[in-house]
């Protein structure tokens, strides 16, 4: 491995919520193979991504989603066009420390990316590289696993962890870096529901009382309505970006992208096809319920 | 009722017998399925599924108990045993990961060929697997390691498809797919329950997806059989399934919901077409009043 | 069946053991097995037996966990036992056929098999009782100095530290494949030795293909957390030598020269 410089930015700068953060010009990505030909996985991208923001990203296998994510730390660089992460551009080879110290990474299989045997020592690791004197690190350990809740597991053996409590782990060691953003490649594809329900609401507390933007990539539509922001990608081209509401308002479009969107937004769009008039949106079961409600009890309902 | 084509019989087991980790994985559980049925088994993790399917093709000895196939104990003898394990073929999770052969050809032969068939046999089973599976001729042809995940994904199904099995068990043959990829799966294996007139087992924590696609669901809590019935018998448990840490589907959620503000839906809806219906049929009856 | 390997399993505690510096734990582990092959008679091995349930005790470690790690060597333990009866000349006992047992050779199989016994007890008390970063860390620093001949200590620590940590995911990854292939029909324990060979193949290849997998991943996600080799790395828990630890050393080398001594006269 190349031996890179020191980061010479220690200092925390102070975040500001709006500005942007992630700045994608023109991206372009392909992987040369074998034969010589080189399809596109990342065609011409532009996106910003501003701070404090929660954004998810949907797509099919194959769309790019995962490629763009390693694009925001230089895990991978662009083949053409730039990306900026804090007005720092990814492909400096000596700004890279600087860059990943701030853009966290999660992976979507959590015994991958677990380094030490003991939990606190794997939170450890990415200050322990970044050379944070030894109380310091002691401090951001103690305050990582508590901020996902994982204190009293300080001392166990991660393999005996359950799914979503590992990706906890893995949450917890991406904060001590003390980052500004996370981003989360399908953290729960691999969990089961209540694995997947600890670490939806540990992002979602981070991102509302941390301030740390976050960065979801899922396959779960009901993950991705809890974003505030919701970009859907499709051949390596932003096919869609809006709100939540916005964007699962074209349930005919995603299906054909090879998408779903969340049942109660299939619902409504079912009742609007049969000539009910749906006046709202409703992304989740408790404001389906409310319109549905408010559809049967009100006589302004028929369609007319 | 007819004999059923698997039963466990006051079937338990026990993880680490003698030690601190002792762990009662499964108590006393009476589990059968009939011929031809198609039965989701949900549970939390560390309920007990992943050990209830793997009694059910003597993968796994019981502790105390019996495992029955047509009515006959399968630890009978070695042989049973081991035929056994082609009558009732296991689908594991993330099944890609067992791939191993040069083309995808072989490697669907692999539980065909150790069944001791002729090579006749063996091809027109291999391909009616590829068939069921939807994998073309050429992909037959190629490396398993350079096919798409969801290819991959069916080249294993079909791996144990071809075997032919009277029941097909399958532990989360959708996760981590996107939702093409996961119908596409579902599909298959609707399609081999139908055609092949076999027995289905399903494991999954998607409650929208057993609700569309079991007869019957099975809920597991602790080692015992906490619920068993048709999805709406099942489903009518939403507060039990709830604290399980397992919900329900989410058009069931919303009818709930409904009904505990006193509007008269139907309670036993659990896909959004059933909703539609339900809340059409509604304003219908509302019809008569001026809009 | 595989689960029940325990190497280099890790039992975190707060004895006075488990706060001991690595480093003097590893040079006295050292310390001991010179002791170890230098008795001679039961006095010398009694020390060596008393030593070591002084530490037990102490660690807190189980018994049984100690005795479970023995599981895998009964076989060397009964072969060095057999080889050694058979293999001595002495003052016989009894013989049945060609074989003749001896007085000397009951003895110089009953001390081996102690010996071993004791060597590998005292190296699973090391690592039941060091977290394995805390172990490497400590190998890490004893073998500093190489690192002016271009020795890459560091990385070589790193391995050891990460092999540890998968050694139970690939254990469990293991059974995982050979049960879904068992379900397949394959046959993991009868026919011939080249039939056995053979029926590895759907084993082993599925096992060094996610091997591979898990360590691409791993290592893309230890870039992530910023991992640029050992320069400029501080620790969380960085090695403190304090006065207890040299206490310690200093007990496990007089006890290693004392043992030394009393074998060098036969004892």
């Amino acid at each position: 491995m190349a031996k890179r410089n020191a980061p010479k930015r220690q200092i925390q700068r102070p975040s500001n919520p709006g500005s942007p953060l992630i700045r994608v010009e023109d991206l372009t990505f392909y992987y040369t193979d074998a034969a010589g030909a080189a399809p596109a996985v990342l065609d011409h991208l532009n996106l910003t991504l501003t701070e404090g923001s929660f954004t998810a990203i949907l797509g099919r296998n194959g769309s790019g989603k995962s490629t763009l994510a390693k694009h925001c730390n230089g895990i991978l660089l662009p083949s053409g066009g730039k990306v900026y992460v804090d007005g720092m551009d990814t492909a400096d080879d000596n700004l890279l420390l600087d860059i990943r110290r701030q853009i966290g990474m999660v992976f979507q299989n959590p015994d991958n990316q677990i380094v030490a045997s003991v939990v606190e020592e794997d939170v450890a690791f990415a200050p322990e590289n970044l050379g944070v004197p030894s109380k310091e690190i002691r401090r951001r350990v103690d305050e990582a696993l508590a901020a996902v809740g994982m204190s009293s597991f300080a001392r166990h053996a991660p393999h005996l962890l359950s799914g979503g409590q590992k990706q906890r782990v893995a949450i917890a060691g991406v904060l001590a870096m003390q980052p500004r953003c996370i981003v989360l490649d399908e953290p729960t594809a691999m969990l089961d529901p209540a694995g997947r329900g600890e670490v939806l609401s540990t992002i979602r507390k981070l991102n509302r009382e941390k301030g740390i933007t976050v960065v979801l990539i899922t396959h779960h539509m009901d993950e991705a309505a809890q974003a505030d922001r919701l970009i859907v990608m499709h051949r390596g081209r932003i096919a869609k970006d809006g709100t939540p509401a916005e964007v699962f308002r074209d349930v005919e479009g995603l299906r054909a992208m090879g998408l779903e969107v969340p049942q109660p937004v299939a619902l409504l769009d079912e009742l609007r096809k049969a000539g009910v008039s749906v006046s709202r949106e409703a992304l989740n079961v408790e404001d389906c319920a409310i319109v549905l409600a408010d559809l049967l009890r009100s006589g302004q309902t028929c369609s007319q | 009722m007819s004999v059923p084509i698997l039963e466990t019989v006051h079937l338990s087991h026990v993880y680490s017998e003698g030690t601190p980790f002792r762990h009662v994985a499964l108590d006393d559980v009476h589990f059968a399925v009939q011929p031809g049925e198609y039965v989701a088994v949900i549970g939390r993790t560390g309920s007990g599924k992943s050990t209830l399917i793997q009694h059910c093709n003597g993968l796994l000895k019981p502790t105390s108990g019996q495992v029955l196939f047509s009515g006959e104990d399968i630890w009978s003898s070695k042989e049973r045993t081991h035929q056994v394990r082609f009558q009732v073929g296991l689908v594991f999770q993330y099944p890609e990961y067992q791939l191993f052969e040069e083309t995808v050809y072989k490697d669907i032969a692999f539980g065909p060929g150790n069944m001791g068939l002729p090579e006749e046999e063996i091809r027109r089973r291999v391909l009616e697997a590829a068939h069921f599976t939807g994998l073309s001729d050429d992909v037959l042809e190629r490396s398993p390691f350079d096919l798409s995940g969801g290819q991959k994904r069916r080249a294993a199904i079909a791996g144990v498809i071809a075997m032919e099995p009277q029941v097909l068990i399958l532990d989360e043959p959708t996760a981590g797919l996107d939702p093409v990829g996961a119908k596409q799966i579902l599909d298959n294996i609707r399609a081999y329950h139908q055609e092949k007139k076999a027995a289905v087992i399903l494991v999954s924590h998607s409650m929208e997806e057993v609700a569309r696609e079991a007869q019957r669901l099975v809920v597991l809590r602790e080692g015992k059989i906490a619920l068993d019935g048709s999805p709406e018998e099942v489903f009518a448990h939403g507060d039990e399934l709830e604290s399980m840490g397992l919900g329900v589907p989410a058009m069931t959620a919303v009818f709930a919901r409904l009904r505990a503000m006193g509007i008269d839906v139907p309670a036993s809806v659990y896909t959004v077409e059933q909703a539609r219906d339900a809340v059409l049929a509604a304003l219908r009856r509302k019809e008569g009043r001026p809009c | 069946m595989l689960k029940d390997i325990t190497l280099g399993q890790f039992f975190p505690g707060n004895s006075p053991i488990h706060r001991l510096d690595p480093r003097a734990k590893l040079v006295a582990v050292i310390a001991y097995i010179v002791a170890l092959f230098t008795s001679q008679g039961f006095l010398t091995y009694g020390i060596c037996f008393v030593a070591l349930a002084i530490v037990v005790k102490v660690s807190t470690v189980r018994l049984k966990a100690l005795v479970k790690g023995m599981k895998p060597v009964v076989f060397i333990l009964v072969f060095t036992a057999v080889v050694n009866i058979f293999y001595a000349t002495g003052t016989p006992i009894f013989s049945i056929g060609f074989l003749t047992v001896t007085y000397e050779g009951l003895l110089r199989a009953f001390f081996m098999v102690i010996r071993i016994l004791m060597m590998i007890s005292c190296t699973f008390l090391l690592t039941y009782t060091t977290s394995p970063l805390a172990l490497t860390d400590g190998l890490e620093s004893l073998l500093g100095p190489l690192k002016k001949l271009h020795v890459p200590v560091h990385e070589l620590a790193m391995i050891m530290s990460i092999a540890l940590r998968f050694i139970p995911t690939l254990i469990e990854e293991t059974d995982k494949i050979m049960s879904a292939q068992r379900a397949r029909g394959a046959d993991f324990e009868t026919g011939s030795l080249v039939q056995r060979a053979k029926a590895l193949v759907p084993l082993l290849v599925p096992l060094f293909i996610s091997a591979l997998r898990r360590a691409d991943e791993l290592a893309t996600a230890m870039e992530c957390r910023c991992y640029h080799g050992g320069d400029g790395r501080t620790r969380m828990n960085e090695l403190h030598y304090r006065p207890a630890d040299t206490v310690f050393l200093i007990c496990a080398i007089l006890f290693a020269v004392a043992v030394a001594v009393l074998g060098a006269f036969g004892y």
